[in-house]
Parts: C-alpha cells; structure tokens; sequence
C-alpha cells in the first residue's frame, strides 16, 4: 500500500498543485469569475446548486452507460464475426475503416431528424462513437491467433465454435479490456455532444443553457463533474482488466499466480 | 517394414462386405499413394512434394528427415488432413481420409500453450473436444479426468507444476506438457513437427527418453519430422530420407535397435554408422540441388 502510495505520490501532486496555480493565478491577476472562475468558486457551486446538478448528472451517466453497454454488445458480436472468417474479415474491413473515418459527431442532427430530441440520439451517438474501437480490437484479437495452435485444434476435429470458445475468444481479452478503456471515454464524448444540441437534460444541455445564461462557474461545474465520472469509469475498467486478465500482465506487476 | 498392401478403391458395390471388412484388417494405418503438393497455379506453381508414396502401420515410429523445404511439413499436414493434396491419395486403414475418423495429436516446436489456463488445464483441453470425452467432460474434469491428466504429467516429471502457468516453466517443461496435450486423448496417430527443435541438447536429449516411453507405454502410431539425425535415429523404428524440393522419399531406412533405447546406446558404432549414412544420403541431395540450381 505504502509503495503504491509512493510511485502515485508525484502525478497526485501534480494534479492538485494545478488546482492551486489556478486558484492563486485567478487570485492573483483578479481574473473575473465569468471568464475563469476559481477551483474553489466551482466546487462551491456545485456544492449548492447539487440538487439541480444531481438530475442532469445522473442522465448523462445512464446515456452514456447505455450507450457503451449496446456498443459493447454489437462490438463483441460484428468483432468476433470480422476476426473469425477470413471472407467477413474482407469484406467488411475496408467499410468499416470508411465508416470510421466519418467524423461521427456529425451523424447527431441525422439521429435529431430521425428520432427527435431526447434521450435516443445521445445513446446512439455514445454507441456509435464507441463501437468502432472495440469491433477493430476484438477482430484483431481473434484473427492473430497462432497458426500451430489453429493446427493443433483442428487436428482434434475442433468445431469453429470450440476454437472460438476455448481459443480465440479468451486470447482476444486483453485487445477486448483495452478497447473497453477507449470506449468509455468516447461514449461520454458522444452523449455530451449530444445533449448539447438535441436534449433537454443532461450535463450537455446544462453547461449549454448556463453558457447561455453567463453562469461560467455553472458551466466549469459541468466539466469537473464529467472529468470525475469519466475517470471513474476509467479507472473501474482498469481495474475489472487487471483481475481478468492477470495471465496477460505476467510478471510485470508481480501477479504471479 | 510394412508391406504395401494392394488395396484400392473399394467399390462397395461390388464387393463383399466381409472383403472389405478383411482389407480393413490388414490395411496400414496411414497411406500415402502417389500424393503430391503442388502451391500456386501457372506460372508461379512450385511443386512442394512430388509424387509420394508411404505406408505407415499401426504402431510404427517413422521420422521424415531430409534437406530443408523439401516438403516433410507438408506431409505432416497431409497426413493431419490439415492441406488436401494436389494429386494422389491419403488412406486411413484402407478408406479414404476423412471418410474414416482417426483420433489423432500434434505437437510444434511451439508449445502454444494457452497462457491464461494452468498446465493441468492447457493439457486437459482435448478432453474437453475429442468425443467421447467431450461428453463426459463436465462430469468427470474435476474427478477421472484430472486423475488420468495428473498420470500423465507424473509419466513425464511435471506433476509438481500442474497449478502453474505456462509463463512459469521453462522451454524445456512447456515442450513435455505439449506432449501431454498431444496425447492425453489416446490418439492412434501423433503428428510431431520438430517437437524439440528449438531445445538445447540437454533437453532434448532428456525429452527423447520421455517421448520413447510414451511412446512404449501407449498403442500409439508416430510421424515425426525432425532436422535432427540423431534424434531420429534415437526415436524411430524407420527414418524416411526425403529430396530437396520437391520432395520425395529417397530412402526408407529401417532402424533395429533394441527398446527401450539410451542415450548410450546413440555413441556404439552401428548408431554412428547409421547416423553417417543418412547423413551422407542429405548431403547429396543438397549438393544435387545446389548443381540444378
């Protein structure tokens, strides 16, 4: 506990000693708060006006989470698809990098056209933004499977379902967890984006409509909350990846069996 | 040496059936007839195996040696019904490969264990593929199953490590539990690919042992590839000297050494004499290619 204390101690001190710059800075040439308000203004702020943050919170966070887990779901399915047939692999690849290259924020008037304002494009844009990713790593971790191993499995007249159950999915784990740690900073990216345009709730839609009302502590209150509940969720992954996958991080981490 | 046995298409028509069940009787294991590899088409075809021809009985130990890419691997495939040849035929006991199940194992130089199972478990997955296994695998992997795994991996000195990760084992442990892995379903028909290519001498010498008394201990027929002469001259009951590319077999030289073999036995004067002359056969070949070329 004490050493990873220690190895942590500099990028902790880091982060708050930024926190102080900002505050004695913003103290110091009397920056005025509607133009950058203080760390402690911001947490002030969010300390009293929680039970109105609380609701936009908390709708942002579903979005997002629903947004990953469908992401999740048809990543796993078109990622295992693409990487165990040479042929899907083929012929979809080339449309995928294609889809991928469209900047994917663009899509949310098309979701507004379709399905209105609401909860609905803001889930759907977090799946899209976040599908990519996982569908590429997944794919990738199936499709690199050891050539002997192929062999091996398939001299004892291995089903392609046991090679992909007992093989290739487990080995594509590691790809999978890494993945996931992308996603879920990119499925908060993708509700965000669209909650500021096409919602009435959510973290979006709050620092748009304190934006429009000049309430710049309101609208830095909004980022803090979104940095907390993105790390969070990042450091969740990261854990959940490292009690999985010990095999994978070997001795590195001394996680010897 | 086995005798080729004229058995040729069965036309079940005609035949009797109490024919047919005779040819299967006396019918090699494993028959390579006239089998030939040919990659690519036009052009860019290159013949990987010429025309072949291979009895192999139960019970054999036979080891292909021969000048790199010379096409041994490419057997080794065939006979795993891993690559379908060109032209020619594969017979298992007399029927055409595939139309007859045979049970077989393999092993690379690769131990490919998964790294995310322990040992135990990394040798046990055929069991948990291979019918009739597969059926009783739920009932019996953590009682029958794991007591035939754990035999097994006391036959070959890696009991101690059942718990352990392939990561913690040495190359030289990893290559036994991929013996393990290869045979622990009884295959009749084990397929090695340079098993222990990528071993120190030591090692290897010590896995020859391991691998002969799995092999005395067992009614399980080997197919061996290997660079090394010593080691199938140690190993096999007959090594079949392959060309250079495309191959074919030159000569199959029967080895009548007493079982069980030992180590000592690869410095008497017959094993020496045997080791030089197959190694003059490969020299040959590869100064003949080298004259084509």
């Amino acid at each position: 506990m004490m050493a990873i204390l220690k190895r942590r101690a500099p990028s902790i001190s880091l982060i708050i000693g930024l926190f102080v710059l900002w505050e004695v800075a913003c103290l110091l040439f009397s920056v005025p708060d509607f133009v950058l308000p203080r760390p402690s203004q911001i947490i002030a702020e969010i300390w009293t006006r929680a039970p109105a943050i609380w609701p936009h919170a908390e709708r942002t966070l579903f979005t997002t989470l629903v947004g990953f887990a469908i992401g999740v779901g048809l990543g796993v399915a078109i990622g295992v698809l693409i990487g165990s047939s040479r042929l899907a692999y083929d012929t979809a690849y080339p449309l995928l990098i294609g889809i991928s290259s469209i900047p994917m924020i663009a899509m949310v008037p098309i979701f507004v056209l379709w399905f209105g304002y609401g909860i609905v494009p803001a889930i759907l844009t977090a799946v899209i933004l976040c599908v990519f990713p996982i569908i590429v790593n997944v794919a990738m971790g199936i499709a690199t499977v050891e050539p002997e191993l192929e062999d091996v499995m398939r001299t004892l007249k291995a089903s392609r379902l046991d090679l992909l159950w007992n093989v290739s999915l487990p080995r594509s784990m590691p790809y999978f967890f890494a993945s996931l740690k992308v996603a879920i900073t990119l499925a908060f990216v993708g509700s965000v984006v669209a909650e500021t345009v096409a919602s009435n709730r959510g973290i979006g839609n709050m620092m748009m409509i304190a934006t429009s009302s000049f309430n710049v502590p309101l609208v830095f209150a909004g980022l803090l909350i979104l940095a907390v509940m993105g790390v969070t969720l990042y450091a969740i992954f990261a854990l959940v990846e490292a009690r999985a996958l010990r095999w994978a991080t070997r001795g590195t981490r001394g996680a010897a069996a | 040496m086995a005798q080729p046995v004229p058995l040729r298409p069965v036309d079940a028509a005609s035949a009797p059936d109490d024919m047919i069940a005779a040819a299967h009787r006396t019918a090699p294991l494993l028959r390579f007839e006239r089998v030939a590899v040919t990659y690519g088409a036009g052009e860019a075809a290159t013949m990987a195996l010429s025309e072949t021809t291979l009895d192999i009985s139960a019970g054999d130990f036979v080891a292909l040696v021969g000048p790199s890419g010379c096409g041994k691997s490419t057997l080794l495939r065939i006979a795993g019904d891993l690559l379908r040849p060109t032209s020619g035929y594969v017979f298992v006991r007399g029927r055409e490969i595939g139309a007859e199940t045979v049970r077989m194992g393999m092993a690379y130089q690769s131990a490919s264990m998964l790294p995310w199972l322990t040992i135990r478990k990394n040798v046990m997955l055929p069991l948990k593929i291979v019918p009739p296994f597969r059926g009783e695998f739920r009932g019996k992997r953590n009682g029958e199953f794991r007591d035939r795994v754990d035999a097994l991996l006391d036959q070959v000195g890696l009991l101690d490590f059942a718990e352990k990760y392939p990561w913690q084992l040495s190359g030289g442990m990893q290559q036994r539990a991929n013996l393990c892995r290869a045979i622990v379903h009884e295959p009749e028909l084990l397929l090695l690919d340079e098993p222990f290519g990528a071993l120190d001498q030591f090692t290897k010498e010590e896995l020859w042992q391991v691998l002969q008394s799995l092999w005395q201990t067992r009614a399980m027929t080997v197919l061996m590839v290997t660079h090394d002469l010593r080691e199938a001259a140690f190993l096999a009951n007959r090594v079949c000297v392959m060309s250079a590319r495309p191959g074919r077999i030159l000569e199959d030289c029967p080895v009548g050494f007493a079982r069980p073999r030992t180590l000592d036995d690869t410095f008497t004067p017959d094993f020496v004499a045997l080791n030089q002359h197959l190694r003059d056969r490969i020299v040959l070949v590869r100064s003949g290619e080298e004259n084509t070329l």
